[in-house]
């Protein structure tokens, strides 16, 4: 295991420099650049000062060596500073992350708690009603654009009940809350988009646990368990339920990178300030540095939760085992 | 004895107003800040020397006055001596000239120097007047130093690129900062010691709404009390019982222009006749109505309606098929093979337009343009490019048949650096190639006589050479649809838009929303 391990780890350097030199060509190749995006065909910009501009970046040297810059910054964990404000890349990100982190962590902690016993109660009654009636829901779920369904809940919710705020993560009054109030404040502004971007990860996950339910239910194990006598409520919820959801394990590894991506369109319907709107922003204004820096820190993510996943796996599966 | 009503409706210190925008602002240093949201906000935290009244003329802001002499080549300012920054320290000329320096300074990371490396010298003559010197006559120099003027106290040490004062900024405005919480709202306090009329709305709340449809909601549930409308809203959603309770709506003409550009170097847009036959096909006016409801106004060049530069003279031309298709057919374009396309020496006039992705308004205009050239024979295909791949792929390298753009319309209108034939280099903004001497002479002329009159006489001849050249297809000009919360009193509508007399608006005591009870603000 402790080899497995540190071969593992030593393998992630290159895959990180790898990544990294992929993305910053690709973002320096793309076409259009800070300075453009920046000026904005503005006619009191003048050609000299777009020109001093891309020197001041350093755009007007060859990638290669843009790049090398990059890297002798980034060995010392050092991001750089963002082209459009001058502030520091990594502290944007520190300040954008929270919100993102706490949002997507409640929504996969509530995925789980909703779709697996959906999930597991449909394979049960395979082909019955509610398995028939849940797969309709589940559709429907699936099909709803999240975007729309968020502005009607806003519109039902923030508008016509007037129950919940209809956007953003505290109320204006927030610094005056107390301790109390201002969780309550907060909590009252997850509550939309924690749903919304809950809908499709539930209607995925169950039919996911269901189809794994309905693989397992039809194993010969099952089958002895059940000729054995062993009562029906312990064979569904002991012996199968268990080896059904082991392989969400490997979807949660995966799912790392997006707790901290955030999504373009629930953050912009929402108007909560996370790191997919940094991202969407730092694109649009070619914002190099904040770009490098988000693409690297997903990668590094991806990494660690595919690592993590292996791991949680030999803990969780006696089948499997690294080392020979 | 109970209330005196006499009261009732009188302006009143108090409330808050809470605008929103779909974008945060980048930085509170005006030269270093490129975007309208920032710009948006440093008017209301710092003052220029000068600024525009309502009718748009010149008027003095940090300026008391100003005398103008040696042919228009020396500006000496009288500057207030009433003026602190908000950090109660005085406001005096060695803030202008460290501004200047700012301007200037290599290292600073400004797109707006071009007017300030014209400065030969400026001196500081004392605290309260200086003088500066172009190397020749300037016109456009006087509105130049509508320019935010920054302290040099806080920041003559400090590299404005990067400084936190971006952040946390004192100026000498009529709103101080008070604090920023990025990606969510921007919160100024009003400055008892302005030197103008101090203002009589407290608070003003910059709230960042990134989506227009969200933002729309959040007008309804009260969180907004100001925001720009489209036209769609202006004209059919805001139309209920509660809207029209609530809230007063306000359309003036925008300071921009929307317009089709060809690129002049492209063989089928050289010849006159057939910009002109284009111009004849295309109905502005169902456009407008079509696209911005009717809201705006048909353009007919770079210049402000109503200003002083605006040719009144200059009629748009009535939709006129048969005369395109003369026209066209004097230019050597006629339909040969009877597809329906003309044709010209074996090729048929096709062209791709460019618009930038994400513009809706412009989408929908392109559309009507592509159906109404159908009917000249022109078959015109729309591409939508993402706004920076556009800029830098095909504008600044000139390659693309038409494109779909706007312009701003400044009070000042001198436009050398859009229509001078000097100015086609790469990323410079003639990038249609427009080339007229007696247009390049009169822009220099502009730029170069002081005296308002004259100065009038070129640019209506500009407006009006233009309009007959059509190197641009000029659209229109939409209008600028503000919805405002009632409370709000004394809004009025001039020349110059709604903002002019921000610190005049009230809110009568009665009618107040946020106060000290509502412990919004404090």
């Amino acid at each position: 295991m402790r080899h497995y391990l540190i071969r593992r780890i030593i393998l992630t350097v290159p895959t990180i420099i790898g990544i990294s030199l992929v993305s910053f060509v690709v973002i320096h190749l793309a076409p259009g650049n800070p300075v453009d995006s920046m000026t904005m065909l503005d006619p009191k910009v003048s050609f000299e000062a777009r020109e001093k501009l891309m020197a001041q970046y350093g755009l007007d040297r060859p990638i290669y060596a843009q790049y090398m810059d990059w890297v002798r910054r980034i060995v010392f964990l050092d991001f750089g500073v963002s082209y459009r404000d001058g502030q520091k890349v990594i502290a944007k990100v520190a300040a954008r992350a929270p919100v993102t982190l706490l949002i997507n962590i409640l929504s996969v902690l509530l995925i789980l708690l909703i779709a697996i016993p959906i999930g597991a109660a449909s394979a049960v009654r395979c082909g019955g009603l509610y398995d028939r009636f849940t797969t309709v829901i589940v559709f429907i779920g699936f099909a709803f654009p999240g975007f729309w369904l968020a502005l009607l809940l806003m519109s039902l919710f923030g508008i016509r009940l007037g129950w919940l705020p209809v956007q953003g993560i505290v109320s204006l009054d927030f610094d005056t809350l107390t301790a109390v109030g201002k969780t309550v404040d907060v909590a009252m502004h997850l509550v939309l988009p924690v749903f919304v971007s809950c809908v499709g990860g539930i209607a995925g996950m169950s039919r996911y646990v269901r189809n794994n339910m309905l693989e397992i239910l039809h194993k010969d194990y099952i089958k002895m368990a059940r000729a054995k006598g062993i009562k029906e409520r312990d064979v569904i919820y002991k012996h199968a339920l268990g080896n059904a959801v082991l392989p969400i394990i490997t979807i949660l590894g995966l799912s790392v990178p997006g707790l901290i991506g955030g999504s373009v369109i629930f953050e912009s319907v929402f108007g909560i300030p996370g790191m997919g709107r940094l991202f969407y922003e730092s694109v649009m204004s070619r914002d190099y540095p904040v770009v490098m820096a988000v693409l690297v820190i997903g990668a590094l993510l991806t990494l660690v939760g595919n690592l993590m996943a292996d791991i949680s796996y030999s803990v969780a599966d006696p089948r499997v085992r690294y080392d020979k | 004895m109970g209330m005196d009503y006499s009261l009732k409706g009188l302006p009143a210190r108090g409330d808050c107003l809470i605008a929103a925008s779909i974008a945060d602002a980048i930085t509170l240093i005006p030269m270093v800040a490129s975007d309208s949201a920032s710009h948006e906000l440093c008017s209301l935290i710092y003052s220029g020397l000068i600024r525009y009244d309502k009718d748009l003329n010149i008027i003095g802001d940090l300026a008391l006055s100003w005398e103008i002499s040696q042919n228009g080549r020396e500006i000496v300012f009288t500057l207030r001596d009433d003026v602190r920054w908000h950090d109660a320290v005085p406001f005096t000329a060695d803030d202008v000239l460290f501004t200047y320096h700012s301007l200037i300074d290599p290292k600073t990371r400004t797109p707006y120097a071009g007017d300030f490396n014209k400065i030969e010298s400026l001196q500081v003559i004392n605290p309260y007047k200086i003088k500066v010197t172009y190397a020749q006559p300037f016109a456009p120099a006087l509105s130049s130093w509508a320019m935010p003027i920054i302290p040099r106290h806080l920041l003559q040490n400090e590299d404005l690129s990067f400084a936190k004062f971006g952040r946390q900024p004192v100026g000498t405005g009529p709103y101080k900062f008070v604090r920023w919480v990025t990606g969510q709202q921007i919160v100024l306090k009003a400055n008892d010691d302005y030197f103008g009329q101090r203002p009589y709305i407290d608070y003003y709340i910059y709230r960042v709404i990134p989506d227009p449809s969200t933002m729309f909601l959040e007008l309804q549930a009260g969180g907004v009390d100001l925001m720009g409308l489209t036209p769609l809203q202006y004209n059919r959603q805001t139309q209920n019982v509660y809207f029209n309770r609530c809230f007063n709506k306000y359309s003036y003409p925008s300071h921009g222009y929307t317009y089709l550009g060809y690129n002049l170097r492209d063989n089928k847009f050289k010849d006159k006749k057939v910009r002109v036959a284009l111009d004849m096909a295309v109905d502005k006016q169902s456009i407008i109505d079509g696209v911005l409801l009717g809201l705006g106004r048909i353009c007919t060049g770079p210049f402000l309606p109503d200003s002083w530069a605006y040719n009144k003279g200059v009629m748009s031309r009535r939709r006129d098929i048969p005369g395109a298709k003369r026209l066209l057919a004097q230019a050597g374009w006629a339909d040969t093979d009877g597809d329906g396309i003309i044709d010209k020496d074996g090729i048929k006039f096709q062209f791709c337009l460019l618009i930038n992705q994400g513009n809706s308004l412009r989408e929908y205009a392109a559309q009507m343009i592509q159906q109404q050239l159908k009917e000249v024979g022109v078959m015109m295909r729309i591409q939508s490019i993402e706004w920076g791949v556009l800029l830098g792929e095909f504008i600044n390298k000139k390659r693309f048949e038409a494109v779909l753009m706007g312009w701003g319309l400044p009070p000042e209108p001198d436009c050398l650096d859009i229509w001078h034939s000097s100015r086609v280099r790469e990323g410079e903004f003639n990038f249609i190639s427009y080339k007229n001497e007696e247009v390049d002479r009169l822009l220099e002329q502009g730029r170069l006589v002081i005296d308002r009159a004259s100065r009038a006489g070129i640019y209506q001849r500009i407006h009006s050479i233009l309009y007959d050249e059509q190197p641009y297809m000029f659209l229109w000009i939409e209008d600028s649809l503000p919805i405002i919360h009632k409370r709000f009193k004394n809004i009025k509508s001039s020349p110059s838009g709604i903002r002019y007399n921000f610190t005049e608006w009230y809110v009568p005591s009665e009618e107040q929303k946020y106060g000290p009870r509502h412990k919004v603000l404090l």
